[in-house]
């Protein structure tokens, strides 16, 4: 460990929304780890960057706290943390706290705090470009003087706008003394604000005019309903040339690779049925996910989205849930996963359980896959009142019948559950902000590569078993059935196929939906590869548009609204709560309400014709 | 007066935040976000839906409060 010599281990900390994700950008580049903390779920982002001397900095980044007097996992983190009393995390050499300039009036409170730990710091004042826009002027060397930390002025979203904080932190950094721990820290910020920051008004003019408009009782929800319906639209219409380039050329790639294996039809059937078929056909949905996941960082850098939680609390409350469930439920739209490890920021417990339960209830965009499936195999590729598509409406249709469904499951917990006391909602409102590329792009990344790795891990080796639960064994002598029939998934699926048929599903749905276990979107990859070792030689789209009924399509569009299967979500649900109840209780109730809701659909689209 | 009662855009001073039970989390975070006495404090807007949740101005920076939370803060209008 020669590094170890000369390399210093710093810490970011700093109040929600100060910006300290995007100063950890800048410094650090695209050269960063995310892990998760030993034990806990909360997610650990560590990356380096090089100083001008040429020394190594190690920088970890803490989650967002108010106070070290914790009132979140994530804010006993950053707590123990700077404490070093964190196991298996050593204390940093030194830390590096970071306020906003424009809302210094809360952030030097914590400042002031994390500087009672007595431990070497420097703080770093974020969105000076911002502050001067508004006219804030602000003292440095006044409030160096009066903090007795050095203070360097930053702009995280800026070229070179951290370069001053590289600088300084190159040299070497003093501890500071230990302050009196009852000190009122109000009143010192107050001392420091009256000394050392002149400003013109108390709020951004552009807040107030945005707030006036997106907060409205009438125009904000509005507004809301038609952001929401936009990000529908954009998903289907605008991946749709994106997809049809990957399949094109997975589906080139297959056919070369398999024509240069003809003399081994064994390796053949796996290389083109069971691993282009099956991986190939998730890698398919990578545009649209990608679609779903950049609204949704961008609504989350620019500040929109507490303003959304705003608007929909009352709502939420009188199902049962808090404002703040808003932003998991809204990234359980991309994986219930994220989602499901977003409601740490949900105070109060009960609030969390219920949002943790209703999670997957939320169209993931590992369900894209299947309907985008069915909906371009049923649904007419037609415009409606000139403007709108009608599979976008299908598809708006199903993410709204998630949503309600998702309600009505609260107000039950709601109902059931006898203890009525108190829930918080005490929410920060932060300053709107443009949202920046590069940030978003490193999300963007983190979001891809995820996925990329589940599609070569678990939806690869997934795909290779059930090729060879298809493929074996192989049939008998004068058989005149597809071989298929004969294997052994052939004989799962007919036994699922007893428990499925009164929802209209056929024996090739039944086997495809056992590996969808793991991960949904499996189930598309797994049809793929059974029809393809059925020896059906169209594309998987032809194949159920003329072998399904439009009854079938519904019942399993009606199916994975609530597709109870997901392992990870399980074991996430399991780690989360630390309770195999609430896992057990989640999959029976999303079981129930899936096989009830498919049975409906089917049996009504039956008896309207739609068979 | 209690800030939940506060009419809208009027300017108020924090007076003190209230304990509703022993010990009040939600008490103590409010004077972790600055709701403490003397501090100017300001009703800015209101939920759509039955006027909660509130939207209050305190410091440099706005919160989102539920009516029951705004009744923790004892507040005075400033003429």
């Amino acid at each position: 460990m020669s590094e170890a010599v000369s390399s210093l281990r710093l810490a970011l900390v700093g109040n929600p929304n100060c910006g300290k994700t995007a100063l950890f950008n800048q410094l650090t580049g695209g050269r960063q780890k995310v892990a998760n903390y030993a034990g806990v779920t909360v997610e650990r982002k560590e990356g380096r960057f090089d100083g001008p001397s040429g020394r190594v900095f190690q920088l970890l980044d803490l989650p967002g706290a108010y106070s070290l007097e914790a009132a979140s996992p994530d804010e006993v983190i950053t707590r123990d943390v700077c404490l070093g009393h964190f196991p298996g995390e050593t204390a940093p050499d030194v830390i590096v706290c970071v306020a906003d300039a424009t809302n210094l009036r809360l952030h030097l409170r914590f400042v002031l705090e994390v500087r009672r730990l007595g431990r070497p710091m420097v703080l770093a004042l974020n969105m000076m470009d911002a502050a001067r826009r508004r006219g804030i002027v602000i003292d440095v060397e006044k409030l160096e003087a009066a903090i007795g930390i050095p203070v360097i002025e930053t702009v995280a979203v800026q070229r070179g706008g951290a370069a001053g904080l590289i600088e300084r932190l190159d040299g070497s950094v003093p501890a500071v003394a230990s302050f009196d721990a009852d000190s009122d820290l109000h009143a010192q910020v107050r001392t420091l604000i009256a000394d050392a920051v002149s400003m013109p008004r108390r709020t951004a003019e552009i807040d107030d005019a945005l707030d006036r408009i997106l907060l409205h009782p009438v125009f904000g929800l509005g507004l809301l309903a038609i952001i929401m319906f936009l990000i529908f639209q954009a998903v289907f219409s605008w991946a749709a040339p994106l997809m049809e380039g990957i399949e094109a050329g997975v589906g080139f790639v297959g056919d070369w690779v398999g024509s240069g294996l003809a003399p081994m039809p064994m390796l053949q059937s796996l290389v083109v049925d069971g691993i282009f078929a099956g991986v190939g056909g998730v890698l398919v949905f990578l545009p649209q996910i990608l679609i779903l996941f950049l609204f949704i960082l961008a609504l989350e850098e620019s500040g929109y989205l507490p303003r959304a939680a705003f608007l929909l609390d009352r709502l939420m409350l009188k199902a049962g849930l808090t404002g703040r469930s808003f932003i998991p439920l809204l990234s359980s739209f991309a994986c219930a996963i994220p989602g499901i490890m977003a409601t740490r920021s949900i105070q109060d417990p009960r609030d969390r359980l219920t949002t943790i339960l209703i999670a997957p209830l939320m169209t993931c965009s590992a369900r894209l896959p299947v309907y985008a499936l069915l909906i371009a195999a049923f649904i007419p590729n037609q415009n409606v009142a000139g403007i709108f598509n009608l599979q976008g409406i299908v598809l708006f249709t199903l993410y709204v019948a998630g949503i309600v469904s998702a309600l009505a499951v609260a107000w039950v917990i709601k109902l059931v559950r006898s203890d009525k006391s108190e829930h918080a909602l005490m929410m920060e409102l932060p300053s709107y902000r443009i949202p920046h590329p590069r940030d978003i792009a490193i999300g963007l990344w983190e979001r891809a590569s995820i996925f990329l790795k589940r599609v070569g891990g678990i939806i690869l080796s997934l795909t290779i078993i059930l090729w060879f639960l298809s493929s074996f064994p192989g049939p008998p002598q004068g058989a005149t059935d597809p071989a298929i029939n004969y294997s052994f998934a052939g004989m799962l699926g007919g036994w699922l196929h007893v428990v499925f048929e009164p929802i209209g599903f056929n024996w090739q749905i039944s086997i495809a939906l056992v590996p969808g276990l793991a991960a949904r979107e499996v189930a598309v990859s797994s049809l793929a590869t059974v029809y393809a070792l059925s020896g059906q030689e169209e594309g998987l789209q032809a194949i159920v548009a003329s072998q399904w009924s439009m009854a079938t399509a519904l019942s399993l569009l009606a199916w994975y609204v609530f597709a109870p299967m997901c392992l990870s979500t399980l074991a996430t649900v399991r780690r989360e709560t630390n309770s195999w109840r609430q896992v057990w209780i989640m999959a029976s109730y999303l079981f129930a309400l899936a096989y009830l809701a498919s049975f409906l659909t089917y049996q009504i689209a039956s008896a309207m014709g739609a068979a | 007066m209690r800030l939940s009662e506060l009419t809208q855009g009027t300017d108020a001073v924090v007076q003190d935040v209230e304990n509703v039970s022993e010990p009040d989390p939600i008490a103590r975070r409010l004077r972790d976000y600055g709701f403490v006495r003397g501090e100017p404090v300001r009703l800015v807007g209101r939920g759509p839906i039955g006027a909660d949740p509130l939207l209050v101005q305190i410091g440099f920076t706005r919160f989102a409060l539920r009516r029951a939370e705004a009744a923790r803060v004892i507040v005075e209008t400033v003429a």
